[in-house]
């Protein structure tokens, strides 16, 4: 068994006043060991609660959870909330974007970073607190003693993620899911915070699923992508594949309405007519056909499923672009 | 980065819809405790034209908006808007300039009251300067709304809770063009918006600037976005100007350390280009307390003791292309 992470067919439903959500239809997805997977989708497009659900975050009486997640074999959903959280930080680990609120504001750094080490691994305190600076250093944190002893507000956004990093990182996971790791940060700490996390995966032989909008961020971080819609993966390929070979209309209509910055200046961006497919609804045909400007009306009433284009590539289209 | 300097300012014959000069924007009350979020910036739009201001947060972009629309006290400088010094202006004669200027944010969705249906809050700034007839009101709001892609039929009686960050913003356009203003600010207008409605977004500001001539104030921390939507572009570092460039040549050639390594650190789609590079080490220094002489020297990879000694000034170094550094890229 290659695979670290093996998804098959998950899907998560949620129960709301408004009737049953569908966050997530049918996603199948593997990681292997040491591999980074880039996660691309609008907001709404499930991939958030995707990482989530692996993560075992996602219970309770409203949340509807099948198919199978397997870590090393294992299958993760079937486990209690006791169960999976013996996986959190030694196998899993995860980085979120807001790191203003993932970390607890009346806590010293030094106390909450040492915490996971002092319960996981049976560390002394002493001892936790000393990996804690080291942990530091690696992060690449100016004056790491002093930041110790410092709370969350005394830190910065970029400064923050750091601490995020160290901690998620402190335990020796498999694999690392970073959700939108630096969304919330301003483009030049964003470049720091990925060569951080790029670096560190290369160095301690982590696995790594970047969950981001951005495809410029995945562009350049990762060895495949996932591109999400409607709940859906709609394609998924290496990610120079996907880049220069992209069959997934949705994929090329998002590549080319974004502004870029070695583009044409004042040119006219072709954006996307309307929005996403609302979650509620019981969806008929192919999740993009209201905004696709190939759709036909093979589209709106026919599911496609995912095809093989050969060399993993991976598109869910009746009309890929090139041809099938 | 320096900051004062008004060499890239118009002369007075052009046609000149908003002139700020040397204009400081305080906070916090006691002499100790006061941070300079805005520290001398000089700038104008000409008829017509989008001008871009960015930079990262801190750098004092909104600040500057804000100050602009007199929403914040300006603690020194000018504000003119059509020739008309505004600074200093208050009450019922501040009221009377306020229809020429309108402003939309960056959270759409908590910009509109959420008890009020669409078609009230586009007409309200019409009721409010008492315009029209509640005949031609109607018309006129029915017009604004398709003009931002909207159904006036549909949304109308709906309220904003019922809709998405993108069609908010469309009414926060449509309702900031209720009175026909000469200039409309936008504080990143798109920021909080997914990639497919964002271009939307830039699409109908674009339209609308062409059907109305408005001039626009662009504040945006993402270069992507400035290069797309605006003529010239104000790069900002810690309350100071940077460089000020046609937004073409400001991405291609940047001149200013600090612009090159915003551009440098912007990741591109594209595996086979290297993108996204972190040029620079750490963060900006806080406001509270900036370096001495120019702002950016405690990082920027170029700077000897005359940068902390003596605060560059703004300089033409290529036809309107303009930069405070001492030792601008080549």
């Amino acid at each position: 068994m290659s695979e670290l992470l093996d998804i098959e067919n998950l899907e998560i439903d949620f129960d709301t006043q408004r009737g049953t959500l569908h966050a997530v239809r049918g996603v199948t997805l593997s990681v292997a060991a040491g591999e980074s997977l880039g996660i691309v989708g609008e907001s709404g497009s499930g991939k958030t609660v995707m990482s989530r659900a692996t993560m075992g975050l996602l219970r309770g009486k409203r949340v509807k959870r099948r198919g199978s997640v397997r870590f090393d074999g294992q299958e993760l959903l079937t486990l209690s909330a006791k169960e999976i959280r013996g996986f959190w930080g030694t196998k899993i680990s995860m980085v979120f974007q807001d790191p203003m609120t993932a970390l607890n504001p009346v806590r010293r750094i030094k106390s909450q970073m040492s915490e996971a080490m002092v319960k996981r691994l049976g560390m002394p305190k002493d001892q936790a607190e000393t990996r804690a600076l080291e942990l530091l250093e690696l992060v690449r944190i100016p004056d790491p003693k002093a930041v110790l002893d410092k709370f969350p507000h005394q830190l910065s956004g970029g400064m923050r993620q750091r601490v995020m990093i160290a901690m998620a990182i402190a335990c020796d996971p498999k694999l690392l899911f970073a959700d939108e790791p630096t969304t919330a940060l301003d483009v030049t700490v964003q470049a720091q915070i990925l060569e951080l996390i790029s670096d560190l995966r290369k160095r301690l032989g982590m696995a790594m699923v970047i969950i981001t909008h951005d495809l410029g961020v995945v562009a350049n971080h990762t060895d495949r992508v996932a591109v999400m819609y409607g709940g859906e993966v709609v394609e998924l390929a290496s990610t120079k594949e996907l880049f220069t070979n992209t069959k997934m209309p949705y994929t090329e209509a998002l590549m080319s309405s974004i502004p870029r910055i070695d583009a044409e200046p004042g040119r006219r961006l072709p954006a996307i007519a309307g929005t996403p497919p609302d979650p509620v609804e019981e969806r008929v045909g192919c999740g993009f056909a209201p905004r696709c400007k190939y759709a036909t009306d093979k589209c709106r009433t026919e599911r496609p499923q995912l095809v093989d284009a050969g060399n993993g590539h991976l598109y869910r289209c009746f009309f890929p672009i090139g041809g099938a | 980065m320096a900051g004062t300097g008004k060499a890239h300012l118009a002369s007075a014959s052009e046609d000149v819809v908003l002139r700020v000069d040397d204009l400081v924007i305080t906070y916090g009350g006691k002499a100790d405790q006061q941070v300079q979020a805005v520290s001398g910036v000089s700038l104008d739009i000409r008829q017509g034209e989008t001008l871009a201001v960015v930079g990262e947060s801190g750098c004092g972009k909104s600040t500057l908006a804000k100050g602009i629309m007199r929403l914040l006290e300006p603690s020194s400088g000018t504000v003119t808007l059509m020739g008309l010094d505004i600074t200093e202006k208050k009450g019922e004669d501040l009221r009377n300039v306020r229809p020429a200027m309108q402003m939309i944010f960056q959270d759409s969705i908590s910009s509109l009251d959420p008890h009020m249906k669409v078609y009230s809050l586009v007409e309200q700034p019409l009721k409010v300067w008492k315009r029209g007839t509640p005949e031609e009101r109607r018309a006129k709001v029915k017009d604004l709304l398709e003009s931002v892609g909207l159904n006036p039929d549909v949304v109308g009686d709906r309220k904003p809770t019922e809709f998405s960050g993108g069609q908010c913003q469309r009414i926060s356009i449509a309702r900031a063009l209720a009175l026909e203003p000469k200039l409309l600010v936008c504080d990143e207008p798109v920021s909080s918006l997914d990639v497919s409605i964002q271009s939307q977004i830039l699409n109908i500001l674009q339209d609308m600037k062409d059907r109305y001539g408005l001039s626009l104030l662009f504040i945006s921390h993402d270069l992507s976005v400035v290069r797309a939507i605006s003529d010239r572009v104000m790069v900002m570092y810690l309350g100071k100007v940077c460089e000020v460039s046609p937004s073409a040549e400001l991405t291609t050639n940047p001149r200013h350390h600090y612009t090159h390594a915003l551009v440098s650190a912007i990741p591109v789609p594209d595996p086979t280009k290297q993108t996204g590079r972190a040029v620079l080490e750490g963060e900006p220094p806080s406001p509270a307390n900036p370096p001495s002489g120019c702002r950016f020297r405690t990082r920027c990879p170029a700077a000897t003791d005359k940068c902390a000694a003596e605060e560059p000034v703004l300089r033409e170094i290529s036809p309107n292309h303009f930069v405070a550094c001492h030792h601008p890229r080549d």
